[in-house]
């Protein structure tokens, strides 16, 4: 092997595949919903508090669903806890510059909150017969100590994925330093896109739904400028792109996934009552399809 | 502690016997084939192609040769884990499984991995892969059985040249500096040492005389730390939070006025 671009060339893939996949995109809208859902309980009006009640419902089961894939994806599922626990001595295992390590703690944690906000909104619309459960929701204090708490760990648990990519010694992951910030925005445009799909579906009109839509627009704009950075950061090892994966980065993500849908935001008029709900789609297809090109693209080096 | 232990590897005078990877698979008692499959490579004499979880020692044969093939050269080069000083394996590793023994060599503890193949991500040699017996990320040990009683490791002690050397990692160096000074009396100046020194990964516990640049043997020519990136990646997603953050609550404090305009456009 002569003349590769980076020192990274001689690792070896981890064979992370669909799993890890599904992980990032779960895992990114599970953090960006409970995001979104804190910023609407916090400074939304009380009409908006369903589309709240929207992203902690989101929130919780894509964390349940990203937690089974990450265990599944060891080879030795039945050691999951080993992330958690030293085997040897039972004590806590933390290594705090390790992102996997972190992570694993980040997800316990934001478990718990995003278990505790998806009580709250139950009780609140009265699928739970439970008054104290209230508490939970903003603006009572422990509610919002636990939407606070809880959006923090969110948006960790949405970027951290990208972080840990980089804290390898693999082709493109760890010749970045900004897959961590891709992933947290791509999180962000992702969730506000399903939120908007779920909510569009319900039949529902809050005027949150619009702010919604302008935020994730804003967002899909700093995603792609993020984007363009990141291939610049790369330097000679954005070569590694030049094949199929590269297609369909441009594509898949950039056109399908950003280009378009912000071609649809600003001519509202081209698909009538669809417009929005495909704009979203797409945004989602093209969150999907950037994860997917991330982890293969590497993985096949 | 022990005194700091490794391999010092003379590729100059690699015959490209594989006895050092034949005693590794006996002594450790890994497959011969993978999984059933005997492929041959087809790539010059090397059949096990890669370091991986069941080849702890790999043999490279590499082919320098003109287009006529009237002149060229093998370079020859058991491959082994560097059980590097500062060990990117160990560095990542989330279960704590991956530990640094009394003779400073690295290790994976098979009851503690789990199997999120962080390390083999994380090593900038390719050295750990999975092995499909266990399940498990697993790599040279440097015979750790065999050194907690004093014995030499099984490959060293089969290499019939003493390409592979075995000892403290103080008399290795000065081993191999003084083989380098003698190779390049003798004429052959390209000779030099990778990874002796503390410049690559605090040092690597397993180093190499070569001949050439090291990316023609397929080592990375400037291994780093994972964590080289922990710092500038976490800031950067804090940027990427904040900013999603600002977004939102620009959008929401004023979806009021907005919402209401965006009603009489419509």
């Amino acid at each position: 092997m002569n003349a590769v671009p980076s020192s990274t060339f001689f690792s070896a893939p981890p064979d992370w595949g669909w799993l890890i996949v599904l992980y990032f995109f779960f895992g990114g809208l599970a953090g960006g919903c409970y995001f979104f859902a804190v910023l609407i309980d916090l400074f939304g009006r009380p009409e908006d508090r369903p589309l709240a009640r929207l992203g902690y419902y989101i929130a919780f089961p894509c964390l349940l669903i990203s937690g089974f894939l990450l265990t599944i994806d060891l080879t030795r599922p039945e050691r999951f806890w080993h992330m958690l626990i030293q085997s040897h001595t039972f004590l806590p295992m933390f290594k705090p510059w390790s992102p996997m390590s972190l992570g694993s703690w980040a997800l316990l944690i934001f478990g718990l909150f995003s278990f505790l906000s998806f009580i709250g909104a139950l009780v609140e619309d009265h699928h739970i017969k439970w008054s104290p459960g209230l508490k939970l929701r903003p603006p009572e204090g422990l509610g919002i100590l636990v939407s606070i708490i809880g959006g923090l760990f969110g948006f960790y648990v949405a970027g951290y994925t990208g972080v840990l990519l980089a804290v390898t010694n693999r082709p493109i992951w760890s010749d970045t330093p900004l897959l961590g910030m891709l992933f947290v925005v791509s999180a962000a445009s992702t969730s506000a896109a399903l939120m908007i799909l779920l909510a569009r579906r319900s039949g529902w009109t809050m005027p949150g739904i619009l702010a919604l839509d302008r935020t994730g627009v804003a967002i899909e704009v700093l995603e792609f400028l993020v984007l363009v950075a990141l291939m610049i950061s790369l330097g000679p090892v954005a070569r590694a792109w030049l094949n199929v994966w590269g297609l369909l980065l441009f594509f898949g993500v950039i056109v399908l996934g950003m280009l378009i849908p912000l071609a649809l935001y600003w001519r509202r008029d081209w698909l009538g009552d669809r417009n929005v709900t495909t704009s979203a789609a797409l945004i989602l297809v093209g969150g999907f399809l950037l994860r997917l090109v991330i982890v293969f693209s590497a993985e096949g080096i | 502690m022990a005194e700091p232990m490794g391999f010092y590897t003379d590729t100059t005078v690699c015959i490209g016997c594989k006895a050092c990877e034949v005693a590794c698979k006996e002594w450790n008692q890994l497959p011969s084939t993978n999984g059933g499959v005997n492929t041959l490579s087809g790539d010059s004499y090397d059949n096990t192609r890669k370091l991986d979880g069941i080849h702890w020692r790999h043999v490279k044969f590499i082919e320098q040769f003109t287009e006529d093939r009237k002149d060229g050269r093998w370079l020859l080069m058991s491959d082994v884990c560097k059980h590097c000083v500062n060990a990117p394996c160990l560095e990542v590793c989330p279960t704590g499984a991956i530990v640094r023994t009394e003779f400073d060599t690295v290790v994976i503890q098979s009851d503690a991995c789990n199997g999120c193949r962080d390390c083999i991500s994380a090593c900038p040699f390719g050295v750990i892969d999975m092995n499909p017996a266990s399940g498990l990320a697993q790599k040279c040990t440097l015979c750790y059985d065999r050194l907690q009683v004093g014995m030499e490791p099984a490959c060293s002690k089969a290499c019939p040249t003493d390409s592979i050397q075995f000892g403290t990692i103080k008399d290795l160096r000065v081993r191999a500096e003084q083989r380098v000074a003698k190779l390049h009396e003798t004429g052959e100046k390209r000779a030099y040492l990778y990874g002796a020194d503390e410049k690559m990964l605090g040092g690597l516990n397993s180093f190499y005389l070569l001949v050439d640049k090291p990316e023609v043997y397929g080592l990375p020519p400037d291994p780093k730390m994972p964590t080289r990136n922990l710092a500038s990646a976490s800031w950067f997603s804090v940027l990427g939070a904040v900013l999603v953050g600002l977004m939102g609550i620009i959008n929401f404090r004023n979806r009021g006025a907005r919402a209401e305009r965006e009603e009489e456009r419509s």
